[in-house]
């Protein structure tokens, strides 16, 4: 069973229905004890950081992930789920992720050239890097559904995908059993739904 | 690199698609699900509905309707028609649309844009203005085209931009059912220094008025449609061919 944290930002639906139609029982929830009883999680996210972080650490959601995903469970943040497992953000002010992929979440504004809208709203294509599992079943050009305004510097060790809007900007990562995608995998057709089946089958 | 994107527009009244028609392989033209999962397997990038509805009975099945849509099909859904309030965006919203568009509520109400944009985030309101020549300028027109606000379009557009609009959908009265292309001197007059996603809508009746609203004009991001698409005048699929064999970057499903 998967649980998909609910710490009270953004829409849930089409990610449960997501995992619904692939399959895989899934359940929104914000009870720290289903989360420590679930197989994998999935941590979402809309909106800015410091809310989202603010929320994750006065809920107490935050220390239940950190400590679950640091016992070997699997964990995929997605968009803004995806920048909060870095060490830390630099979106209105500074503010300290959940340090579980080393990296800083930066402007796009300032790193791609100037001309290019902002947030990134559309398809791109994923270009791969290294073999991540969660791409086991993407090929190489394929197109996910982007909508972000900041973006995750990590070291390339850490970077799984990228796509290119003026330049190279992170897709998704991974350290170990943590894994984040910048796209929304809910959102991105077949090849969404196939990313988070490979979530799913992945140990 | 981001490709443009195709949009279909489907106009929903009572829960049921209007107009849909001409498709083979089809059970039932007029249903939601059914059109959306159809033109999702096609390649469209994002689909729009629109919602005709005037009665509350009517609304709540559109609602029904948008929950099922967004409960099969995993590609952006926006929604429009009758939003005033920010208890409509909670509602569509909380059925599984990803974004909203005011159209009409907004020039009555323009805080209603500051007030979504804070509460969902901008990337979740779409302004969409319906806009006519009018003598010189161009005019911001309501209630689906019949009402003149006086509004001057350009300025409009800007202020819904500053206001929080994540993305802003003009469609070309003028141009609208003419079947004769995109209304594309419009489109840079009222749009062409924004830094936000456009989307254009009104004119296109050939694959060719795409390629040439892309060519025309780089800042456009994507084109909707309604009736070419619904009557099969246009296949989406033949279309994003033809984009990427122009070298317009389009994904192909």
């Amino acid at each position: 069973m998967i649980s998909i944290v609910d710490y009270g930002v953004g829409n849930l639906f089409s990610l449960k229905s997501s995992f619904d139609a692939i399959g895989e029982e899934a359940i929104v929830t914000g009870d720290p004890e289903v989360i420590r009883s679930s197989d994998k999680i999935v941590l979402p996210g809309v909106g800015a950081f410091r809310d989202a972080i603010a929320k994750l650490s006065s809920s107490g959601l935050g220390d239940v992930v950190i400590s679950e995903a640091k016992s070997g469970k699997p964990l995929l943040g997605i968009c803004l789920g995806m920048q909060l497992l870095l060490d830390k953000s630099y979106e209105f002010g500074e503010y300290e992720g959940l340090g579980l992929v080393p990296g800083v979440v930066r402007p796009l504004e300032g790193y791609i050239p100037e001309g290019l809208k902002i947030p990134q709203m559309g398809w791109n294509a994923l270009q791969l890097k290294g073999s991540c599992p969660v791409f086991a079943d993407t090929k190489n050009g394929e197109h996910v559904y982007f909508v972000h305004s900041y973006w995750c510097d990590c070291p390339e060790k850490y970077v799984s995908a990228v796509c290119e809007y003026g330049a190279e900007v992170t897709a998704a990562v991974m350290n170990g059993n943590v894994y984040g995608c910048q796209f929304h995998p809910e959102k991105s057709g077949p090849v969404g739904l196939r990313i988070l089946k490979a979530f799913c089958k992945e140990l | 690199m981001i490709t443009k994107r195709i949009i279909p527009c489907l106009d929903v009244r009572n829960g049921r698609v209007v107009k849909g028609t001409n498709f083979q392989g089809l059970r039932d033209v007029s249903s939601p699900v059914e059109l959306g999962r159809f033109y999702s397997d096609c390649g469209a990038d994002e689909l729009v509905f629109y919602d005709i509805t005037a009665s509350a009975e009517g609304r709540k099945l559109f609602t029904e309707v948008l929950t099922e849509v967004a409960r099969t099909i995993f590609i952006p859904l926006t929604v429009g028609g009758g939003i005033n309030t920010l208890d409509d965006f909670d509602r569509v919203l909380k059925c599984g649309a990803d974004k909203v568009s005011v159209n009409s509520g907004a020039i009555k109400d323009p805080m209603l844009i500051s007030d979504a944009a804070k509460r969902y985030g901008s990337q979740c309101v779409v302004l969409s203005a319906d806009v006519k020549r009018v003598g010189e300028g161009y005019r911001v027109f309501a209630k689906g085209g019949r009402e003149d606000t006086g509004l001057d379009a350009i300025e409009w557009v800007r202020r819904g931009v500053d206001l929080g609009a994540g993305e802003v959908v003009l469609n070309s009265i003028d141009t609208d059912g003419v079947k004769n292309g995109f209304d594309l001197q419009m489109l840079k007059d009222v749009c062409g220094s924004l830094n936000v996603p456009v989307i254009a809508s009104g004119g296109a009746g050939c694959v060719e008025d795409f390629v040439e609203l892309f060519k025309a004009l780089p800042f456009v991001d994507a084109g909707l449609a309604a009736s070419i698409f619904h009557y099969g005048e246009v296949s989406i699929s033949d279309l994003k061919k033809l984009l990427n064999s122009e070298s317009i970057p389009a994904r192909e499903v």
